[in-house]
């Protein structure tokens, strides 16, 4: 499901066509002074979800996203190893941390889809949140704010 | 002397010298990584060291003309210059002088290195060296003339030993616990995790101990003929009984069978049969082999109970292992083998033979135990064996090598 906004924002000077979109993005422009509208969805998955949830989130237009791997745990229990009888456990299990920024209005559906994707049902499904981002910067480009996305 | 005799021992030198970079691989697989090279270290200096001490008196020490008692070889073969045609008392062998000495220097090798698996993540370098120089000389040297040498007093005694069940399995293996019990425990040891860094690593270095073994066991026969192939034969047999022995009692006891099982139960199986190799049948040797399996599965989990660190089992798999091989000897050999051998308790050969076999069996121990412990307290005493807490945390390798074994960082920038 496509959710696109009419009138594509031009490109600065560009001749390029315009690539896809890094992440979901309005024509609204930021006036100076306003605080930044745009959110870090950060989620903490099983592995073998990502798939899943990436095909979820492109199916709401999310198009980057940054994947690291971590280890965690909360209420899921962790393995025994053993080793020639010394016995270890291991508490941490291993997840795969997503950061996606989004428009501020989006967040909510991103969320939605990470989660709903990214759920078995069982204990270890991990976590979803948002925090507030104060500063967005295209490297290639310098182009701040929402334009960045 | 023949040529195949000779040809014979010298390979089977070349394949006992592999097996001290193999163990190089199976020790430095179980370490952390941080501690990987300097195990390996201990392992190659270990050759550098010995290759040129038994070269230069040793070899003389071991197998010259006995200087007295049966203790030990007099300095007329120092230098591996002039060699008799026999080497005193060995007569019915078929394989030159020099090559039985040059086979022998790579069991004294294997036999050093043996015991860096106990004094893993914790011993000083340049110690190491010092203890292994003095080791070599004060307790390899006499054991080795009196079980290897035909002039030894144990030898003289009736005792059969087919590839050094006492001099090298029973050797490294209490040497070791006498060097850690100097050294002290890990700091964080047992509670902190010490786990295997590359088990895959471990187990190629026991298929090099494997393939090396048959050189070890065959090649103790001195020459080709009919006991080096029950050596050879019976080697793999022990093997393998030791190797499903372990892991039977890892999956009745722990739930899980674990590769590092299997390949411990192999080298069990492999170390007890070392005594015996020549000397039993077949079927005795996969008796052999599965007891050891078994026996040495249960030792390896008794240090955490009285709470010595021999972080890699020497005592555990090659002294208890030699202990077992020796035992069993008492009970198994039988003549119809190698007719210059014995016959054990169970093939008749009634209780002086077994007697004889537990007491070189308890001089080994008692001996290398007590040399061991003293040379290791005095190299602590002047030079110190361990290094300091700071240079344990951060790691030997680095510390004492200025070597990172991995590239920390997947893309190779972050870290040494």
């Amino acid at each position: 499901m496509r959710a696109h906004r009419t009138g594509v924002p031009a490109h600065m000077g560009s001749a390029r066509a315009p690539t896809s979109p890094a992440t979901l993005r309005s024509a609204r422009p930021v006036a100076a002074g306003e605080p930044l509208a745009v959110k870090l969805v950060v989620a903490v998955i099983k592995p073998f979800k990502l798939d899943e949830t990436k095909a979820a989130l492109e199916a709401v237009g999310v198009r980057g996203m940054t994947m690291s791997e971590a280890q965690g745990f909360g209420r899921q229990r962790g393995h025994t190893e053993v080793y020639r009888g010394a016995e270890y456990q291991v508490e941490f299990v291993p997840k795969l941390r997503l950061e996606i920024a989004v428009e501020d209005d989006l967040a909510e559906q991103v969320v939605a889809a990470i989660a709903d994707a990214a759920r078995t049902g069982k204990i270890g499904d991990g976590k979803v949140w948002v925090q507030p981002l104060d500063t967005l910067v295209r490297v290639r480009t310098g182009e701040r704010g929402t334009d960045a996305l | 002397m023949r040529a195949v005799d000779t040809l014979w021992v010298l390979v089977s030198a070349a394949l006992v010298l592999f097996m001290t970079p193999g163990l190089a691989l199976f020790y430095g697989g179980m370490v952390r990584a941080k501690n990987v090279l300097a195990v390996m270290m201990n392992n190659l200096v270990a050759i550098g060291v010995v290759t040129v001490l038994w070269a230069l008196l040793v070899a003389s020490l071991a197998f010259g003309p006995d200087a007295g008692g049966g203790l030990i070889g007099n300095f007329s073969l120092a230098g591996l210059g002039s060699l008799p045609h026999t080497l005193a008392g060995f007569t019915h062998v078929g394989s030159s002088p020099m090559s039985i000495l040059v086979f022998q220097m790579m069991f004294a090798v294997i036999t050093a290195a043996l015991i860096s698996g106990g004094t893993t993540d914790r011993i000083r370098f340049s110690a190491f060296v010092v203890f292994i120089a003095l080791w070599l000389v004060l307790v390899y040297a006499p054991l080795a003339h009196w079980v290897f040498s035909p002039t030894g007093w144990l030898a003289k005694r009736g005792v059969l030993d087919f590839a050094g069940g006492t001099v090298v399995e029973i050797n490294s293996g209490f040497s070791t616990l006498a060097v850690v019990l100097v050294l002290g425990n890990r700091r964080g040891w047992p509670s902190e995790r010490m786990a295997p860094h590359s088990v895959p690593l471990s187990l190629l270095g026991v298929g090099i101990l494997w393939f090396g073994w048959f050189g070890f066991n065959a090649g103790s026969a001195l020459g080709m003929n009919g006991v080096a192939v029950h050596a050879f034969t019976n080697t793999q047999l022990a093997a393998a009984t030791g190797l499903l022995g372990w892991l039977v009692f890892e999956r009745l006891r722990e739930s899980y069978p674990t590769t590092l099982g299997a390949a411990s139960g192999a080298i069990a199986g492999m170390v007890a049969i070392t005594p015996c190799a020549g000397f039993v049948t077949p079927l005795a040797a996969l008796l052999i082999g599965l007891v050891a399996g078994v026996v040495c599965a249960l030792a390896v989990r008794v240090k955490f109970r009285l709470r010595y660190d021999d972080s890699l089992d020497v005592l555990g798999v090659h002294g208890v292992g030699g202990l077992v091989g020796m035992v069993l000897l008492g009970l198994l050999a039988t003549k119809s083998v190698d007719p210059n051998g014995r016959n054990g308790l169970l093939a008749g050969g009634g209780f002086h033979f077994f007697g004889v076999e537990l007491m070189a069996a308890a001089v080994a121990v008692a001996f290398t135990f007590s040399m061991t412990w003293v040379i290791a307290k005095v190299v602590d005493l002047t030079l110190g064996l361990r290094v300091t807490p700071e240079q344990e945390f951060a790691g030997l390798d680095i510390t004492q090598h200025a070597e990172s074994a991995y590239s920390v960082g997947g893309m190779g920038r972050v870290g040494s």
